[in-house]
């Protein structure tokens, strides 16, 4: 062998040494570091979970009459591994099972694909679970249908008919509870995609929203879990994990399903009161509350939909109506997502910083038509004078040119325009303290926080926006370019960031920028009420197993003390209770024999409707009761309701009829919601067969 | 004592055993590599034929039986002196130029994943030409460049020229059927062989640059087929085919890289009992190796193939016969380019094609290959030493 063959020899050995050496080195990497990784994508190639539902609990009012529970209801499913194997993948199995169920083809179609199958657009009523389980097309299916059904086998192969849960909200004494129950539906990608650590299986039914979305992770239960090992070919090779599905708990919550009912249809007719009276009346919210413990004894939003539609399955009709705008967004939920004025039922806070200013409540002040603020004129409510009055009788008779006056001389106290570096701010202070920002902590999903338009407000609100209004000519469409607008652009742009004498004036009126939510003027009220306490508002309990042991219970916070003395409160108690006896409210409570308290707002909207209408009044009523004993919170608020009194204290008026039990100006013995006089503390016991006490 | 003795080394020495010249450690790691392939061979067809009701053993027998049969090749090939063999060269060239024109012929040949490259026999069994081409290639070459018909002690251009018309005919044949992977085993043999002959350097200069031109051109041009170039460009993006050959290559690193340390244990391997990886007793066996048996011992198995190269590097090294030692080496470079294919690409270091593991993959063309070419090794090893 000469030196070059010798020297090659060397190299060749060399490189291939090297080439198993490297080959080592990735099988190395690939089995000992990348290892895991790769025994999890192998896990997920050869292992099937087949996941059998646990079965939900139930939701229950503070009886224990279920609101929501479940239902066995007759499915008719497909199976997609049968039907993919028939030579037309299906379609004439499906065709034929559409025109028996009285279906659309379509739908049965694109309801038995996988959304990955899909193209983009076209997803909607795809299948979110798994290829492996039963997809359902009815779950209220006929049982002679289901039987035609599973006798045809030859006709229907991989169709098959069996009884499933399905989540139904009874609706007992006609309650609807759509926005606070919520809904439940299929685990989708954007669930999973959420990462909250909670451990979801595929095609798990979920809750969406409402109650049924905050407890979820008590009512879902623990789904049984078969892993099944399987081949190329689909086919079960070995069997591995094999769990019973675990029941879910149940929810107690402090609602009471006939107060329910009743505070919804209150809601509904005195939206067409409203109406009756000319106004637009488009939506509305009414909340009772508990003012001892934050409880939420009934609360609905107007309007609303058939909660049991989402688990029958939306119509394309349906599912569009939902966020309609014509048809009110029935989808939102007033009560805890709508913002509005609170007009003249903020006049209570004023009330509070007038007293802590050094006014004297018990002296008499005037109630001309219009006060003098700078250079404009701001008028009385329907420019009306009352001379003269106690303030007592100011707030009953609501005449807002008193606050105005104080309101303005207080701004003027504090530096107007150019304002001290320490200024006393009674008013926004007052309001302050009961923490209006805050929101209420209610134990649903998506609550809006409220607006309170104080300084921090507005310096905040100039920072967003004065690039807008100081380029104003050119930022603006030129519809917005009118001469007024043009004013206000101006204005803002010089000094917006400063609390203005209108806007100072408006503040103590519940005018303006301070908006509210129906649920945090309930809990303003209830704290008036309750000498002072702001509660968390909780519609949740207790958690509670079948067996009755109590797995959790929710205790509502103290969120704040109102800083008011007691002469304050006290006179302001006087105040509300004699808005009821003589003043706006006496009309809606004439002859009510259990002692009201309460203030009407009506609210000026500015805006236009879809339908170019100007937008009408804001009608409130804030209200607690018995005014001797305080107890409950009622608030009622009619979005363009027109007066505050007519609208929506004619409708308070309906929901204390129920809850205390009145018929014809008379009580009832024994008719009241609660005859002890207080919700109950017990917790009940759960059965879906529970139903609700009647009154004598 | 000393006369007992001497006696017996002389018996020891005259008598004529079938092992006689066996190199113990190459002949250990061979036997230990077929044990190995017919558990996995086992393992990769039991499950999956009983569940389809289905003779479960049908691959085992036959993988007994064509080790059986490339046992008898190996004792052939290791009894007849090699030397003898250059007589027979013209004649196994021959044949195998002319099995590979067989392929091409409609009727004659049949297609298996996309490359024309068996030839159907009654009873159900299919040759391979190219197998044997392969070492009909390489006899040949080793002859060609060892054999001086001049004083010179080198190959000369001419002799490199003729070596490689004896390669490039048989070459050409298979880049018809096409079947990559056996071209890159016999371009890298040719190659090494050239390079070891002692023939000018530039020769192997040469060829380098015309190989990676040839892969090149063949990728750009219609050369490869789109069958070819889809497993090629699944290569460099696993991605872009979910269902063909990616998901075989994407299949294959996950079943390996599921066995981890010490694997699923034979028979046991879930994914390898799904069939999720396909040919997994042929060309995809390693996956088996390394879901069930982990990186012990799917290492175990690249740890037995250096052993045997090694070995065969020093058979090459010792032996004092130039046809012997460029047949050795061209034995050499067949066996390491057809290991670092086969496993590197399940490994996703190469692309994929479709040849064999030796000693391992089912299959009765490559197990005779292999086996004779470890029976020339064998036999060059025997004759090393006198």
């Amino acid at each position: 062998m000469n030196q070059r063959s010798r020297l090659n020899l060397l190299v060749v050995q060399i490189l291939i040494v090297s080439l198993m050496v490297a080959l080592l080195g990735r099988l190395f990497y690939l089995q000992i570091t990348a290892g895991p990784m790769y025994r999890d994508a192998a896990l997920s190639i050869q292992s099937r979970d087949v996941v059998s539902p646990a079965t939900r609990g139930l939701i229950v009012d503070s009886s224990g009459v279920p609101l929501a529970l479940n239902k066995v209801g007759l499915a008719i499913t497909i199976d997609r591994i049968a039907i993919d194997k028939q030579p037309d993948k299906g379609v004439e199995v499906m065709q034929r099972l559409s025109q028996l169920l009285n279906l659309q083809y379509a739908d049965v179609y694109r309801n038995t694909r996988l959304c990955g199958e899909l193209p983009k657009g076209q997803k909607a009523g795809c299948w979110t679970g798994s290829r492996y389980l039963p997809i359902p097309i009815t779950k209220e299916a006929d049982s002679d249908i289901a039987l035609q059904i599973v006798e045809r086998s030859d006709q229907f192969p991989g169709v098959d008919a069996q009884p499933i849960a399905i989540r139904n909200y009874p609706g007992i004494a006609g309650v609807n509870g759509a926005h606070v129950l919520g809904y439940v539906g299929p685990l989708t990608k954007s669930d999973l995609a959420k990462g909250d650590g909670k451990k979801y299986f595929r095609s798990e039914t979920i809750g969406k929203s409402g109650l049924e979305i905050t407890y979820d992770s008590y009512l879902r239960g623990i789904p049984g879990i078969r892993t099944l090992i399987v081949d190329r070919k689909e086919a079960i090779t070995a069997q591995g994990q094999n769990t019973a599905p675990i029941s879910g708990d149940h929810l107690v919550t402090s609602l009471d399903a006939r107060l329910q009912a009743a505070v919804e249809v209150a809601l509904a007719d005195a939206v067409k009161r409203g109406r009756a009276n000319g106004n637009t009346s488009d939506s509305g919210a009414a909340v009772v509350m508990d003012i001892r413990n934050g409880q939420v004894l009934a609360i609905a939003s107007y309007p609303t939909y058939d909660p049991n539609a989402f688990e029958r399955g939306l119509t394309v009709q349906q599912a569009s109506d939902l966020f309609s705008e014509e048809k009110s967004l029935p989808a939102l939920s007033r009560v805890l997502q709508g913002l509005y004025a609170p007009a003249s039922t903020f006049k209570s806070v004023s009330v509070i910083a007038a007293a802590s200013a050094g006014y004297n409540l018990n002296a008499s002040y005037s109630c001309p038509a219009e006060v003098q603020v700078g250079t404009r004129a701001f008028q009385n409510f329907e420019s009306r004078s009352h001379g003269t009055m106690s303030l007592k009788k100011a707030i009953a008779v609501s005449c807002d040119t008193i606050w105005y006056r104080i309101a303005f001389d207080e701004w003027l106290r504090d530096g107007g325009l150019r304002p001290k570096s320490n200024p006393n701010d009674y008013f926004f202070k007052a309001a302050q303290s009961f923490n209006i920002t805050q929101k209420v902590g209610i134990d649903l999903p998506s609550e809006s926080s409220s607006r309170l338009a104080d300084r921090a407000y507005k310096k905040s609100w100039y920072q967003q926006n004065k690039d807008f209004y100081c380029n104003y000519k050119d930022r603006a469409t030129k519809a917005q370019q009118t001469p007024f607008l043009l004013l206000l652009a101006k204005e803002n742009c010089v000094d917006g960031d400063k609390v203005r004498a209108g806007d100072a004036v408006n503040f103590a009126i519940g005018q303006g920028e301070t908006v509210v939510t129906p649920l945090k003027l309930a809990q303003m009220y209830a704290a008036i009420g309750n000498g002072g306490t702001i509660w968390q508002m909780m519609i949740g309990k207790a958690i509670v197993k079948s067996d009755g042991t109590v797995v959790k219970t929710m205790i509502a916070k103290k969120l704040g003390t109102l800083t008011a003395s007691k002469e304050t409160l006290d006179f302001l108690h006087g105040a509300l209770r004699e808005v009821v006896t003589a003043g706006t409210g006496a009309g809606a409570f004439a002859g009510f024999p259990v002692p009201v308290s309460g203030k009407t707002g009506t609210a000026e909207v500015f805006g236009r409707n879809l339908n170019g209408s100007l937008k009408d009044n804001t009608s409130w009523f804030a209200s607690y009761a018995p005014s001797n004993k305080p107890r409950y919170a009622v608030v009622m608020m009619i979005s363009q309701g027109g007066f505050g009194a007519s609208t929506s204290g004619v409708g308070v008026r309906r929901i204390y009829e129920t809850l205390f039990g009145v018929k014809a100006n008379k009580l009832i013995p024994g008719a009241a919601i609660f005859p002890d006089g207080k919700p109950p503390t017990k917790l009940p016991k759960i059965s879906p067969a529970t139903k609700p006490k009647v009154a004598p | 004592m000393s006369q007992i003795s001497a006696r017996q080394r002389l018996y020891r020495r005259s008598r004529i055993s079938i092992f006689h010249g066996f190199d113990p450690v190459l002949t250990i790691a061979v036997g230990l590599l077929l044990f190995i392939g017919t558990l996995l061979v086992y393992s990769a067809t039991r499950d999956w034929y009983s569940r389809y009701g289905l003779d479960p053993q049908y691959y085992l027998k036959r993988h007994v039986i064509n080790i059986a049969i490339g046992l008898l090749l190996v004792y052939g090939t290791t009894v007849i002196d090699y030397r003898l063999l250059r007589a027979y060269t013209p004649i196994f060239w021959g044949l195998g130029v002319l099995g590979l024109v067989m392929v091409l012929i409609p009727g004659l040949g049949s297609t298996v994943n996309g490359a024309r490259a068996w030839i159907a026999l009654p009873g159900g069994f299919q040759i391979q030409p190219a197998e044997l081409a392969k070492i009909a290639i390489i006899i040949g070459m080793s002859m060609l460049l060892s054999e001086r018909t001049h004083d010179s002690d080198e190959p000369t251009s001419r002799d490199v020229l003729q070596a490689l018309v004896v390669a490039g005919i048989p070459a050409l044949l298979i880049i018809v059927q096409p079947d990559m992977g056996t071209v890159f085993i016999i371009s890298a043999s040719v190659i090494t062989i050239i390079a070891v002959s002692g023939a000018p350097s530039r020769w192997v200069a040469v060829l380098l640059i015309v190989a990676v031109l040839g892969a090149v051109v063949a990728t750009k041009t219609g050369v490869i087929s789109d069958y070819q170039l889809n497993r090629l460009q699944t290569f460099v993006d696993p991605t872009a085919d979910t269902q063909g050959a990616g998901y075989q290559l994407r299949q294959a690193r996950i079943t390996i890289g599921s066995g981890g340390l010490i694997g699923t244990g034979l028979f046991n391997g879930p994914q390898t009992n799904g069939r999720f990886v396909p040919e997994q007793q042929t060309d995809f066996i390693f996956t088996v190796a390394g879901e069930e048996l982990g990186f012990l011992g799917s290492g175990l198995i690249i740890f037995l193939y250096l052993l045997i190269l090694m070995r065969a590097f020093a058979i090459a090294r010792r032996t004092s016969d130039p046809f012997g030692r460029l047949m050795t080496t061209g034995v050499i470079a067949w066996f390491a380019f057809q290991v670092f294919e086969n496993i590197g690409m399940t490994l996703g270091l190469m692309p994929m094609t479709g040849v064999p593991l030796p000693f391992i993959s089912y299959g009765g063309s490559s197990m005779f290959a292999t086996l004779i070419g470890f029976g020339l090794l064998q036999n060059v090893h025997a004759r090393s030493r006198g």
